[in-house]
């Protein structure tokens, strides 16, 4: 085992956060906090409790996944992007390092960076709603797993990505408007049946689900069907990363 | 150390990539340890893509590489350990300083830091007091140092440099003719691709041509220079000649620059190369000389010559 390589890519990927900290940190908790004010302290001062949370409470496990999701991807998939377009990931490919050792640097990175942010995230809610958190460890797990799992996904589109323009385009497309319409604001059961039913084929609705049921509680789906779920995602990206390994798949010709 | 062992074994390779185009066929190649072996070829002749081949960074079609004993694929650990690449392309993290591009290449190959090893190398390529600088506020030549930096970083016993020289100026190719003998008379082995004949002809001890993904030949540099380099006498005339005497029709000579200079072409091996008789029937022709002097064939020419030869051959075919 390889554990300088690994580290070298780890450390590597952590300085890049530490030179661009107001991008990386700065930037998502203005912007989550910004949330809070707004739909806790200001909308949900007038909103009736939801399952006996407060408004502003309530949304606070969504709200983190959102930036979980959002940022795991954006951290991976732009560590992975950058050496491809840079050129310069001419080094790892010909280094001693295999492809468990550089997925677990580019995507320990990213998760690592994503979940100081839930954490950051978590302790900036406490200046504008009061909460509790009933699970911490089920808490800190569904944040790990789920900043390793879409870390993961970020990679993948990393990989994919040959322009700037489809680095952005799954996120912006396809997972903010899946985290909006996962229940980051409502309770499905605030929705009518047929909606209910259809919401329950996005993904992103087991995530909050499960993290929701780790502060309070109480969830939308059951937290086994929620933690099987993410398990399913994360498979489902391993399988294919050991994919872009195994053929080389827009790494190496 | 032996001069002869084999470090690097390269048997059948062949490449063929996604889009169709086979950029090399079946090339055999033994590179001797501790060598300095420079490829020669013209552009899409497949240098890059053998030298990334064997350094992990494309996969090969068919064929095996062994690198001091070690399968490229089987134990590419050991194998790419031994390994540092210069690329051709100045490929840096702009953002990264040069000390931590360097120090992250030493980890990736899964050294210890060693700041002191760092210092005397960065020390010797004239990189230490930039070493805080970050890489976009170097200057070309100070990037290319820093790649030959990162590629030695990790102590390797092999070196790729591919068109290390592209583009930088004299001071600094020369100096990095003088590092490449350096790491040379330490034992490391050094493969360079080059489209500088003076390059190869400069440094190498063995020289390899490739054209369209074939390995016409590797020889060593002074054989090659002499069973394929022609020999020319060259003859200034002291009154222009209209046509070629009689006595010498028949041989190899040209009558070039209207008529004031005659030229003979021979081969240098051949034990009789007739310069002794050629000079005689001039003078009995009565053909006086201002000048006579030889020259031998450089390894541009011959390197054109070997090009030119197998692309006639393909076109033939």
């Amino acid at each position: 085992m390889n554990l300088y390589g690994m580290w070298a890519i780890y450390y590597s990927e952590l300085s890049r956060m530490w030179r661009t900290l107001f991008q990386s940190i700065a930037s998502p908790v203005i912007s989550t906090s910004l949330y809070f004010i707004v739909f806790g302290a200001a909308i949900g001062a007038r909103m009736e409790e939801i399952d006996g949370v407060s408004y502003g409470a309530f949304i606070i496990p969504g709200l983190i996944m959102l930036m979980l999701l959002n940022e795991s991807i954006s951290n991976a998939s732009f560590g992975i992007y950058m050496p491809k377009f840079t050129g310069t990931l001419y080094e790892v490919l010909s280094a001693p390092v295999s492809p468990i050792e550089i997925v677990v640097g580019y995507v320990g990175a990213a998760a690592t960076k994503s979940v100081l942010l839930g954490l950051l995230i978590l302790i900036t809610a406490r200046l504008f709603v009061t909460y509790e958190i009933a699970h911490p460890v089920w808490m800190m797990s569904f944040l790990i797993l789920t900043a390793v799992t879409f870390s993961l996904f970020g990679f993948i589109i990393g990989v994919w990505a040959d322009g700037f323009e489809k680095l952005q385009i799954i996120p912006l497309m396809i997972v903010t408007p899946l985290a909006f319409l996962g229940g980051s604001f409502y309770s499905i059961s605030m929705l009518p049946p047929v909606w209910q039913t259809i919401t329950l084929f996005n993904p992103v609705v087991y995530l909050i689900s499960g993290f929701r049921w780790s502060f309070y509680g109480q969830a939308d789906v059951h937290i086994a069907t929620s933690l099987a779920m993410t398990f399913v995602f994360l498979a489902i990206c391993l399988t294919l990363v050991w994919w872009i390994f195994r053929t080389g798949y827009k790494l190496k010709p | 150390m032996s001069t002869s062992e084999t470090v690097i074994a390269v048997s059948g390779l062949g490449k063929v990539y996604q889009s169709g185009f086979q950029a090399l066929k079946s090339v055999d190649l033994q590179i001797r340890r501790g060598e300095i072996l420079a490829l020669l070829g013209p552009n899409g002749a497949g240098k890059t893509t053998l030298i990334s081949i064997i350094c992990g960074i494309v996969n090969p079609s068919s064929g095996k590489v062994t690198v001091d004993g070690y399968d490229i694929t089987r134990d590419y650990r050991r194998a790419r350990s031994l390994i540092g690449l210069v690329p051709q392309e100045l490929t840096n993290n702009l953002f990264d300083t040069v000390w931590a591009t360097v120090t992250l290449s030493r980890g990736l190959f899964g050294k210890p830091p060693n700041r002191a090893y760092l210092e005397s190398l960065l020390r010797d390529l004239s990189l230490w007091d930039k070493r805080n600088e970050k890489m976009m506020a170097l200057s070309g030549g100070m990037k290319r140092r820093v790649l030959i930096a990162k590629a030695l970083a990790h102590e390797p016993q092999i070196l790729f440099l591919d068109e290390p020289t592209a583009g930088v100026d004299v001071e600094l190719r020369r100096d990095m003719w003088a590092m490449v003998r350096t790491l040379r008379d330490k034992g490391v082995t050094i493969i360079l691709t080059t489209h500088y004949i003076e390059e190869a002809e400069e440094m190498a001890d063995r020289i390899g041509v490739i054209n369209r993904g074939e390995l016409l030949l590797v020889e060593d540099k002074a054989v090659l220079m002499r069973q394929l380099g022609k020999r020319q006498l060259i003859i200034q005339l002291q009154q222009p000649l209209t046509a070629l005497p009689a006595a010498v029709a028949g041989k190899t000579v040209e009558l070039t620059d209207n008529g004031s200079t005659l030229v003979y072409t021979f081969d240098a091996q051949c034990e009789q190369t007739g310069v002794g008789d050629l000079l005689r029937a001039l003078a009995r022709e009565g053909v006086e000389f201002k000048d006579v002097n030889s020259s031998q064939s450089s390894l541009e020419e011959i390197f054109v010559g070997l090009v030119h030869d197998s692309n006639q051959q393909r076109s033939r075919a």
